[in-house]
C-alpha cells in the first residue's frame, strides 16, 4: 500500500521539476528572511535567481550543525515567532543544543510524512501503535504520535522507560506496531522473556526502528527475537525528525527519501564535491517545503549511497542505503578506521552474544587502546572461567581478523551499560576528555 | 544424587559480592557452601543454597546473570589419604574434576566436598560402586 500515491510515484522528470520549483522558492525565502543565509549567499556570490536547474544546488553554501548552535536559540527561524507552533531541541550531549521550530503547516506535513512511513512499513489506519520513543523535546515521540493520528491509527503514547510496564501493555493492548530504538526493542524482548512473556506469541507484527545506526545483522536478530518485520526509519531533528526516509516492507532494500520535501545529495566529506552516482558519500539535505527552519544543504555526517532506481513496491522515490555509521562515529584506532556497526556485526555473529556493547577508547602513552565491553547473558554464561574466556578471545580474534585492530574484550554484567531513553550510548572516547 | 549449584556472573569491582549476599539475606536464603573463581575483570560465584529457586529468581530480578550446574556432594573420610583415595579412583577412570570446594559442615565423621566433574553421571556411578557416600541435594540443603 502507498499512502500518497500522487507524490510517492512521480516519474523522475516530474519529481525533479517539482523539486526545482520548490528549491527556487526556498532560496528566495531564506535570502529575504534569514540574515544568516543572506550573508552566506553573499559570501559565495550566489543569488537566488542563479538557481536555474536542479544541479545548481551545488552553487549554494552548506549548513552544518555548528551553524545552528551559533544561532541558538532562534536565529535560523525564517518566520516571525508567532507563526511557530512547536519547538523541539536536540539533547546537546556533544555540544550546546540545537533548536528547531515548526509552523502549523510544517507540523501537518510532518504528520503526513509519518503517515506515509507507517503505511510503507506495512501498517494501516486500523492498527494500534505502541510508541516507545521518548516524548518531549526529542522529535521521536511526538513526531510519530502525530503521524499515527494523521493516518487514523490508534496510538499508545507510552514514551521511553518503565520497561516492565511496557511489556505488560504489549500483552494487554496487543498493538500491531512498535516504534522505538533498535537497542531498546531487544531490551524489551529480553525483559519480556524474564517476565515469562514471549513477544513472538503476541499479535505484534511490525517494528519501526530508528534514532541510532544499526546493522542488518541486528535487524535479523530483532526480527527473530520479536517475531516481527523490522523496518528502518530515518530522520534527524534539524531536517524534520523521523520520517525523512523509510524502508518499505515489500523490499526492505534501502530507505525511500520523501523527495518532494527533501532534496538529497551525497558529497565527498573531505572536499564537499558531489560523489559519482552509486558511490558512498555524506548525505546532505535541503528542506524544500519547511517554513519554520528551512535548511540549505545541511550536512548530516551520515554516510550512504543513493539509488534512483524505482522500487518493486511501486514507489519511484530515491532510496538511500541504510546508514550504519556517521562520519562522526567513526573511530580511528592507531590509524585504522572502525565503525561501531562493524563491532556490532562481529558480536551478533559470535554465538550466544547479544549486541549490547560499549566501546571504550583511551590513550596510553602514545597508543590508542580499544576496549569492547560486552554484556553477559544467560545463553552464553557458564560456571567455568575458561568457557567465558573462550568467548572473550574469540571476539578478540574476530575483531583483529576483520578490522585489523587489537581490542581488549571485557565481559560485563547485563544492563550495566547505560540505556538512557532507550538510546544506547555506544562510544566512550576518553582521548577527547584528556 | 546431584546437587543444584547456582553460579553468578560478577564484575570484578567493589560491592558486587556484597550485593549478592544482601539480596539473598533479604530473601531469607541461607548459603550452604561457596566458591569464587576470578580473573582480573570478572568472577564466577558458585553457591549451594538452602532454596535454589528463590535465590535464582531474586538475583535475576536484580539484573544478575545466573546459571544452574549439576554438581556432586561427596563424603570424604576425615583422615590422611581420604581425599587422595577418591581422586585416584577418578583418575583411573579418566573422570576429570573441573573444580571442587569444601562444604562448611561435616556429615557425621566425614568432610563434604563439592565436585564438578566433566562427566557427572559416570562420576557418581564410579564413586557409589566404590562405596563412597554421596550426599543427595535435599539432605545437603538442610544440613
Amino acid at each position: 500500500m502507498i499512502y500518497d500515491v500522487q507524490n510517492e510515484t512521480l516519474p523522475r522528470e516530474e519529481m525533479e521539476q517539482l523539486q526545482l520549483r520548490r528549491l527556487q522558492a526556498l532560496c528566495e525565502r531564506v535570502y529575504a528572511n534569514v540574515p544568516f543565509y543572506k550573508k552566506k549567499f553573499d559570501e559565495k556570490g550566489v543569488k537566488p535567481q542563479d538557481i536555474k536547474t536542479l544541479k545548481d544546488v551545488s552553487l549554494l553554501p552548506f549548513t552544518v550543525k555548528q551553524d545552528l548552535r551559533d544561532q541558538y536559540p532562534f536565529g535560523m527561524f525564517a518566520v516571525p515567532k508567532e507563526q511557530i507552533v512547536r519547538i523541539h531541541s536536540s539533547s546537546g550531549t556533544t555540544g550546546s543544543a540545537t533548536v528547531v521550530g515548526y509552523t502549523k503547516r510544517d507540523i501537518e506535513n510532518w504528520g503526513k510524512l509519518i503517515a506515509r512511513s507507517l503505511v510503507a512499513a506495512g501498517a494501516s489506519a486500523s492498527d494500534t501503535v505502541h510508541n516507545a520513543y521518548g516524548y518531549g523535546l526529542f522529535t521521536g515521540g511526538l513526531g510519530i504520535h502525530h503521524g499515527c493520528e494523521t493516518l487514523g491509527a490508534t496510538v499508545v503514547p507510552i514514551s521511553g522507560g518503565g520497561t516492565r510496564r511496557q511489556v505488560t501493555l504489549l500483552r494487554d493492548f496487543a498493538p500491531d506496531v512498535i516504534t522505538c530504538t533498535p537497542s531498546y526493542a531487544l531490551f524489551l524482548a529480553e525483559t519480556a522473556m524474564e517476565m515469562g512473556i514471549d513477544v513472538r506469541e503476541l499479535p505484534l507484527r511490525i517494528g519501526i526502528f530508528g534514532a541510532e545506526p544499526w546493522t542488518d545483522e541486528m535487524r535479523r536478530a530483532i526480527e527473530k527475537k520479536l517475531g516481527i518485520t523490522a523496518i528502518d526509519i530515518y530522520g534527524l531533528s534539524e531536517v524534520m525528525g523521523p520520517g525523512v526516509a523509510i524502508e518499505c516492507h515489500e523490499a526492505q532494500d534501502g530507505l525511500h527519501i520523501q523527495e518532494d520535501h527533501f532534496l538529497a545529495e551525497t558529497i565527498n566529506p573531505e572536499t564537499g564535491e558531489p560523489v559519482a552516482p552509486g558511490e558512498e558519500g555524506e548525505l546532505v539535505f535541503t528542506t524544500l517545503t519547511k517554513e519554520g527552519i528551512p535548511l540549505i544543504r545541511y550536512r548530516t555526517r551520515d554516510l550512504t549511497v543513493l539509488n534512483p532506481v524505482p522500487c518493486k513496491c511501486g514507489r519511484t522515490t530515491m532510496r538511500m542505503k541504510r546508514v550504519t555509521g556517521r562520519s562522526d562515529d567513526m573511530l580511528i584506532i592507531r590509524g585504522v578506521n572502525v565503525f561501531p556497526s562493524q563491532i556490532e556485526s562481529i558480536l551478533i555473529e559470535t554465538e550466544g552474544l547479544t549486541p549490547h556493547y560499549q566501546l571504550i577508547v583511551e590513550r596510553e602513552g602514545n597508543l590508542d587502546t580499544l576496549e569492547v565491553q560486552v554484556e553477559v547473558n544467560e545463553s552464553m554464561f557458564s560456571d567455568e572461567i575458561k568457557s567465558l574466556q573462550r568467548v572473550e578471545s574469540k571476539v578478540m580474534k574476530n575483531i583483529k581478523e576483520f578490522l585489523g585492530v587489537t581490542a581488549k574484550v571485557k565481559l560485563v554484567e547485563p544492563k550495566a551499560i547505560e540505556r538512557s531513553l532507550g538510546k544506547a550510548k555506544r562510544i566512550i572516547d576518553k582521548r577527547k576528555e584528556a | 544424587m546431584k546437587v543444584d549449584q547456582l553460579s553468578i556472573f560478577l564484575e570484578n569491582r567493589a560491592g558486587r559480592l556484597a550485593e549478592v549476599t544482601r539480596i539473598l539475606s533479604e530473601a531469607g536464603v541461607n548459603i550452604r557452601a561457596l566458591s569464587l573463581a576470578d580473573t582480573s575483570d570478572f568472577g564466577i560465584l558458585r553457591l549451594i543454597v538452602s532454596d535454589f529457586e528463590t535465590a535464582k529468581d531474586k538475583l535475576k530480578e536484580n539484573g544478575f546473570t545466573v546459571g544452574r550446574t549439576s554438581v556432586v556432594a561427596v563424603e570424604v573420610p576425615d583422615h590422611p589419604g581420604g581425599l587422595h583415595n577418591i581422586l585416584s579412583m577418578l583418575q583411573d577412570s579418566n573422570i576429570n574434576v573441573e573444580y571442587m570446594y569444601a562444604f562448611v559442615q561435616q556429615s557425621g565423621d566425614s568432610a563434604v566436598l563439592i565436585f564438578r566433574f566433566d562427566r557427572t553421571d559416570q562420576g557418581i556411578e564410579l564413586l557409589q560402586k566404590n562405596g563412597i557416600n554421596i550426599v543427595p541435594g535435599e539432605k545437603l540443603y538442610a544440613l
